[in-house]
């Protein structure tokens, strides 16, 4: 585990409040989805995530195709496609295209793509203003953080921290009462939305058959920010197409319940290109930015392509008892959680956090919720044989291969096993029956030391298990 | 050009050539349910109540224009150009502006407005859901800035919910360029998981089903 991520989990376990508020928030969103998948409110659950799962599938395996098909009827409605493979075409696409209509203002809905590529940032920096509009990612922007959950991007923030940002940052009286802080943020961020001359959105699914993108949101802000600029300019990742707009009869009522337990999200907005004639408001200018970043790596690897089917929804991060406690920033990139394990050394290249893969007990809660049936354990395991194929290519981690070597021996030889948890059982100490924390002096080695800085080591039992089955 | 450069990597990726046919796609998976109409609208009301918002069932166009008016009670409103509006004399009541077919006057007057009338395309009863097309008769700001929305809706448009509409509209691009579905009053609950209705949507909406 590198000092960083380290360092982030020990702060992160640490606070008492934090860990309560990240404890809160996933069990509400567990148990809005439990109810809203129940047999009574959704019979075909279990079909429709076969289903989706097949759409994904086909599409990806086929997703040169449909990214043409797309493109060309996105084209056909007067809309443009624009492919970037990183993230300085992206910003270099939106700053040339401010720069030639003249524009200043950009108002932003939330989009996990654009986190992704720090497009907020690289435009400031250009002296471009860039707002983001989502209640959660505004004050998250105000905070100079990054989303903590895909979903529930400041679900780590208390209202008191609400009202002391807003106090700070826009000069208004200390308010913690929730609805007066939706209020402040309602009014500054309406001026924004009238006076913006371009609007940023992300996109949940990109519709091949149909050229058009479709947004989920709650609050109206992805509605404003699409509807109010003369401009709209979605960025979405390649791997967000689906081949049908009648697919989404399963993906729509998979998302929302598997997020927030919604059978829909208050909006759901399918957009197909600029106003046509005679329509008497709308962007007269439509641009889909289709982002690879990394994906197109993935897409190599048929073992572990299936990664790409994810639709966002943040249940395995809901439900992840690594997550539950080491929380969304303790990852070292915008995706956190599962799906995040599972991404990020795909998108960044595993040497950039290696030890992720391992920071999951591969308990495969994850799987059991996810909507588009994505194996993340398997692909968690495939993703740890790969680093540590590495390292034997290095020569790295010595005394570990000797250890699983010698384990793998005595596994092999019952006899041997059994003399040695004898010997174990002896040795270990006693801790009545308590979870061992720390090492013990006579074992306090820098491995077993390491090992048990971030985990408890369960009291060994009275009778071994071998015991137990003789006497049966 | 990066478009190349993509769609050569996808294709290399995936051992496909440019053009190459592809297999089939799993068979479209809808399930219409068959519900009565009276069931239907039954369920759309319950619906929309669920998720916050007021409903009145309306017995014809007049009923309908009576609870508007209530509504409204002296409120200032901007109305689209549905003709269903028209018809049950929406557009003539006291305080109600309509007939925008410029998008600057109009997006003047949402801004203002305490109340935004609409009519729908559909309805989905399963969730509560509006379907707005966007159109010469529907705009979309007027659903989207004022803090109250109220659509009136003629009953035979409430469809069973999302499966019919999309076998009614396979492809809602040949028709509009924006159709949004509206399942409630906008809401958010950013700051600690608490509910709050009316962020930048309309936090109070009304559906009035007629007839």
């Amino acid at each position: 585990m590198s000092a960083a991520f380290d360092e982030k989990v020990h702060n992160t376990l640490a606070d008492a409040n934090l860990q309560l508020a990240i404890y809160r928030a996933t069990a509400r969103l567990i148990d809005h989805r439990k109810h809203a998948v129940t047999t009574a409110a959704l019979p075909d659950y279990q079909e429709l995530r076969t289903q989706a799962n097949a759409i994904k599938r086909h599409t990806i395996d086929h997703l040169d195709y449909y990214l043409e098909q797309f493109e060309a009827n996105v084209t056909g409605h007067g809309g443009k496609v624009v492919y970037c493979q990183d993230a300085t075409e992206v910003a270099d696409f939106v700053l040339g295209l401010a720069k030639e209509r003249g524009a200043q203002l950009i108002v932003k809905s939330k989009s996990m793509t654009t986190e992704e590529i720090d497009l907020n940032e690289r435009l400031e920096h250009h002296n471009l203003e860039s707002v983001e509009t989502d209640l959660g990612e505004y004050i998250l922007q105000l905070a100079h953080q990054r989303p903590y959950h895909i979903v529930a991007p400041a679900l780590h923030l208390t209202r008191y921290d609400v009202g002391d940002l807003f106090a700070r940052t826009l000069g208004v009286s200390n308010e913690t009462v929730v609805e007066k802080q939706t209020l402040i943020a309602r009014a500054v961020l309406r001026q924004k939305f009238l006076a913006a001359d371009i609007g940023i959105s992300g996109a949940n699914f990109l519709v091949a058959d149909s050229g058009a993108v479709v947004l989920v949101e709650n609050e109206g802000n992805a509605r404003l920010t699409t509807s109010a600029p003369k401009i709209h300019i979605a960025v979405a990742g390649i791997e967000k197409l689906i081949p049908r707009a009648q697919d989404l009869a399963v993906f729509l009522k998979l998302l929302g319940r598997s997020a927030t337990g919604q059978a829909l999200t208050v909006y759901t907005s399918f957009l197909s290109g600029p106003r046509r004639a005679g329509e008497i408001d709308g962007p007269e200018e439509f641009y889909v930015v289709l982002l690879d970043n990394g994906r197109t790596k993935l897409l190599a690897d048929p073992g572990k392509r299936e990664s790409l089917y994810c639709i966002r929804c943040g249940a395995c991060l809901n439900h992840c008892p690594v997550y539950r406690k080491i929380g969304g920033h303790s990852f070292p990139w915008v995706y956190s959680g599962p799906i995040g394990a599972i991404i990020t050394p795909q998108f960044l290249g595993i040497e950039h956090e290696p030890s992720l893969p391992f920071a999951s007990s591969l308990c495969g809660a994850c799987a059991e919720v996810c909507p588009v049936k994505i194996d993340i354990p398997k692909v968690l395991l495939d993703l740890r044989a790969e680093v540590k194929q590495a390292e034997q290519r290095r020569g790295a981690n010595c005394l570990e291969r000797l250890a699983f070597k010698l384990w793998a021996w005595l596994m092999c030889r019952p006899r041997f096993y059994e003399m040695a948890a004898m010997v174990a059982a002896g040795v270990a100490p006693a801790g009545n029956g308590k979870w061992l924390r720390s090492a013990p002096a006579l074992m306090n080695l820098p491995p077993v030391r390491a090992w048990l800085s971030q985990r408890d080591l369960p009291p060994s039992p009275a009778k071994s298990f071998r015991e137990l089955w003789r006497k049966r | 050009m990066s478009r190349e450069a993509i769609l050569n990597t996808v294709r290399t990726a995936l051992g496909r050539n440019g053009g190459q046919a592809i297999a089939e796609p799993p068979p479209v998976r809808l399930r219409v349910a068959d519900v009565d109409s009276e069931t239907r609208i039954a369920s759309m009301l319950r619906a929309v109540e669920a998720l916050g918002g007021k409903t009145r069932r309306a017995p014809g166009g007049e009923d309908a224009r009576a609870y508007v008016s209530a509504v409204l009670a002296g409120k200032t409103a901007v109305a689209s150009n549905a003709p269903f509006l028209r018809e049950c004399g929406i557009v003539d009541l006291a305080g109600v502006q309509s007939g925008f077919t410029d998008e600057a006057a109009l997006r003047a007057v949402c801004a203002v407005a305490d109340v935004g009338i609409t009519s729908a395309d559909y309805a989905l009863a399963d969730t509560g859901s509006l379907v707005m097309l966007a159109s010469p008769a529907e705009a979309r700001l007027i659903s989207l800035l004022p803090p109250a929305h109220i659509a009136v809706v003629p009953k035979e448009r409430v469809l069973s919910g999302l499966d019919e509409l999309l076998t009614i509209l396979p492809l809602p691009a040949g028709q509009t360029s924006s159709m949004v579905l509206i399942t409630g009053p906008s809401r958010t609950a950013d700051i600690e998981q608490i509910l709050v209705r009316g962020v930048h949507g309309p936090g109070e909406i009304h559906v009035v089903v007629v007839g």
